[in-house]
C-alpha cells in the first residue's frame, strides 16, 4: 500500500555546512526494511531536487533501524553565508514525512500501534549484565 | 578506582548560546547530579567573540554563563557538583575573571575552585604556521588558507578531554574552556570518575555517544520531536541526564518531576543530528562507530545505550576558521488576501528591477515566499485561498555600500507597490558581515604542546 513516509518513520535534520543532514527512523524494527528499499538516496535527491544542488550519500543504521542521508550544497552555502530561511535544514526532517512509500498492511498497522502508544517502538531489555558479553 | 556498580551522572544544562536560561538551574536543583554541561559555541561564535576581543580585550566569552555560575555557586557547593563549559570561548581567564568578581556578591560556604584550559587560539599563529609548511587546506575544497589570510577573523583548535582531565585532577569544581568540543564536556567527567585509559577506545567512544546526546539539551529529552510533540510537557523540559557505569554502557534520563520526555524516538532522533557518516564519528580522542550502539527502551524516561565500540583517535585536530566574507542584509513585507502569493511575487518583480536600475552587483539574490512554500518541498494546492504570504528577499555580495542600498528598497514598496501590504514595523534591515566557515585540520602535536591548565580559588 502506499502511504507518506511519516506512516512509518520519524526524522530529524540539521547542517554540517553546506550539507544537511536527514536522519529517518523507522517506527518500528519491522519498518526498517521498508525504508532500506524505498527511501533510496535517488529518492531522496529527487524529492529535494529544488533544494539540494549537490549529491545524496545514504548510510545504513540498521542497529537504530534508521538511515542518515547527507544532501549536498543544500543550504545555500550554509552558516551564516546562506539566504535561506532554513539555512540550517531544520524542517527537511518534516518536509520527507511527505515521500510516498510503498509498505505491507502489517508493517502500517505495527506503526500505527506504536504511535497509538498499543505497540513498543523498541524493544525492552533487561536492564542487567548482558548474555555472552563479558569480556 | 570506582566501585562495581557505581553511576556517575552528567546532566546536559545547556545546548547552545541562547538555550534556555531555566533548564541549568533545574537541572541542579531537581535532583542528584554529579557534573553539568553547558554548551555555548556553534560554529561562527568564536569569531563574533574574537570581534568583541578585538574591541575589547576583556569580551570575547559567554557572559550569560557568569551569571548563572554565581545564581548556582552555593548549590554547587551544597551538592557537590562540578562544572563542565565551553563558555570561554576565546577569553577564558576574562571569563574567570568575571566569575570571581561576581562570586564575591554570593559567597559560598567553601572556596570554588576555578580552572581555565587555554591554548587552543590558533588566530596570532596562523602566520608562524604557514611558514613552517601547515597549510590548513579547506576539508571541502581543498584550497589552502592563503588564499584567505587576511580575511581571517578567528582560528581555534577543537581539543579533546585531556585538558579538561587535567583540571578535573587538579580538584577543579568549575571548567573554563575555549574550543573544546561539545563531547568532551561529556565524557571527560566520565574518563576522571571511571579512569578510563586513553586508549580505551570502546569506553571513549561509548562517552562520546553519551556526549552527542548530551550536546544539544532538549533535543534528545522531547524537544523538536516528530513523536508525539503534543504529548510532552515542553513548558518545564528536563533536560537529558546521563547516567553512566564504568563499563561505558549508560542511560539516558531526565529529572522524574519535570517535563519533556526521554523514549527511543527521543534519543535516536538526536543520535542521527548532525550526522555525517556514522561508522566514522571522528572526535580528538577517539573514533566512535555509531552503528554499534544498542539501545533499550526501558520505560519511564530511561533509555539504555551499549555495546559501542570505538577506533583509534587520529594525528589531526580539525581547527575552526572564520573569515570575512562579505556582506548581506534580509527584508520581508507580508501581503493579505486575496491573491497574496501574486502580491508577493509582484512586489519581487519591482524590487528586482529598481536594483538593476541602479545598477547595483551582488553574488546572490534569493527570494522566498513564506507562507507559500518557503520550507522543505511542499506545494500549495490552492494558492488564491492563502490568508497572507510573506515576501522575504536576501541580497549577499562584497560591496557593502550596494548590500546598504538594498535596505533601502523594502519600505519604498508599501506606498509605492502592490496592495494589501504589512509588517514592515520592525523597520530598514541590518546589514550584517558574512562570516563563512573554513574547516581545516593540524597535526595535534602543534596545539597539544600549547594547551595550558590552572586553576584559581574564588576568595
Amino acid at each position: 500500500m502506499k502511504v507518506p513516509l511519516s506512516r512509518v518513520a520519524i526524522a530529524r535534520s540539521g547542517d554540517k555546512g553546506d550539507t544537511a543532514n536527514v536522519g529517518v527512523i523507522a517506527l518500528h524494527p519491522d519498518a526498517y526494511p521498508v525504508l532500506a528499499r524505498e527511501v533510496t538516496a535517488e529518492r531522496v535527491k529527487e524529492f529535494f531536487t529544488s533544494i539540494c544542488l549537490g549529491e545524496v550519500e545514504r548510510f545504513e543504521l540498521p542497529n537504530l533501524a534508521a538511515l542518515n542521508f547527507l544532501l549536498h550544497e543544500s543550504l545555500g552555502g550554509g552558516g551564516t553565508v546562506s539566504l535561506m530561511l532554513d539555512a540550517q535544514g531544520k524542517t527537511f526532517a518534516a518536509s520527507i514525512m511527505g515521500l510516498e512509500v510503498e509498505a505491507p498492511g502489517d508493517v502500517i498497522e505495527t506503526c500505527d500501534g506504536v504511535r497509538a502508544g498499543t505497540t513498543r517502538g523498541r524493544p525492552l531489555e533487561a536492564a542487567g549484565p548482558e548474555q555472552g558479553e563479558a569480556e | 578506582m570506582s566501585e562495581p556498580g557505581r553511576i556517575v551522572r552528567v546532566a546536559s544544562g545547556q545546548g547552545f548560546w541562547g538555550d534556555w536560561q531555566e533548564a541549568p538551574k533545574l537541572q541542579v536543583r531537581r535532583g542528584p547530579i554529579d557534573y553539568l554541561m553547558l554548551d555555548y559555541l556553534a560554529e561562527i561564535t568564536m569569531s563574533i567573540m574574537q570581534k568583541q576581543r578585538q574591541r575589547d580585550p576583556d569580551a570575547g566569552y559567554a557572559r550569560d554563563f557568569v551569571e548563572l555560575a554565581v545564581d548556582l555557586a552555593p548549590d554547587l557547593v551544597e551538592r557537590g557538583v562540578r562544572i563542565l563549559t565551553n563558555a570561554g570561548g576565546v577569553n577564558p581567564d576574562a571569563c574567570r575573571r568575571a566569575l570571581i568578581e561576581g562570586l564575591g556578591g554570593n559567597p559560598t560556604s567553601r572556596p570554588l575552585r576555578i580552572a581555565t584550559v587555554r591554548g587552543d587560539g590558533l588566530v596570532d599563529r596562523l602566520d608562524e604556521l604557514l611558514a613552517a609548511g601547515h597549510e590548513l587546506r579547506n576539508m571541502e575544497t581543498g584550497e589552502p588558507l592563503t588564499t584567505i589570510r587576511d580575511r581571517v577573523y578567528s582560528a581555534n583548535a577543537y581539543v579533546g578531554a585531556g585538558p579538561l582531565l587535567e583540571a578535573l585532577a587538579l580538584g577543579a569544581d568549575i571548567v573554563i574552556t575555549g574550543r573544546s568540543t561539545d563531547t568532551a564536556l561529556t565524557y571527560a567527567a566520565l574518563a576522571h570518575e571511571f579512569g578510563w585509559k586513553s586508549d580505551d577506545w570502546d569506553r571513549l567512544a561509548a562517552g562520546v555517544v553519551a556526549g552527542h546526546i548530551n550536546e544539544c539539551g532538549a533535543q534528545a529529552s522531547g524537544g523538536n520531536t516528530l513523536f508525539d510533540w503534543r504529548g510532552v510537557d515542553l513548558v518545564t523540559p528536563g533536560y537529558p541526564i546521563i547516567e553512566a557505569e564504568e563499563d561505558g554502557s549508560f542511560v539516558v534520563t531526565k529529572h522524574p518531576d519535570l517535563g519533556g520526555r526521554v523514549n527511543w524516538a527521543t534519543v535516536t532522533e538526536q543520535l542521527v543530528y548532525e550526522m555525517g557518516d556514522p561508522l566514522d564519528y571522528i572526535t580528538p580522542d577517539c573514533v566512535a562507530d555509531f552503528s554499534t550502539i544498542q539501545l533499550a527502551d526501558l520505560g519511564e524516561d530511561r533509555v539504555r545505550i551499549h555495546g559501542v565500540r570505538g577506533g583509534p583517535r587520529t594525528d589531526m585536530l580539525k581547527v575552526s576558521i572564520a573569515y570575512h566574507a562579505g556582506w548581506k542584509a534580509t527584508g520581508s513585507l507580508t501581503y493579505a488576501w486575496p491573491d497574496a502569493l501574486e502580491k508577493a511575487r509582484r512586489a519581487d518583480e519591482i524590487l528586482r528591477a529598481r536594483l538593476d536600475h541602479l545598477g547595483l552587483q551582488f553574488d546572490e539574490i534569493r527570494t522566498e515566499f513564506i507562507g507559500a512554500g518557503a520550507c522543505g518541498t511542499r506545494e500549495v494546492a490552492d494558492a488564491s485561498a492563502i490568508p497572507e504570504v510573506q515576501l522575504r528577499v536576501g541580497v549577499r555580495g562584497s560591496d557593502r555600500a550596494a548590500v546598504e542600498r538594498f535596505t533601502r528598497e523594502i519600505a519604498p514598496l508599501i506606498l509605492a507597490g502592490p496592495p494589501s501590504v504589512t509588517g514592515f514595523a520592525g523597520g530598514r534591515p541590518r546589514v550584517q558581515e558574512v562570516m563563512a566557515y573554513w574547516p581545516a585540520l593540524i597535526d595535534r602535536s602543534v596545539v597539544e604542546g600549547h594547551l595550558t591548565v590552572d586553576v584559581v580559588e574564588a576568595a
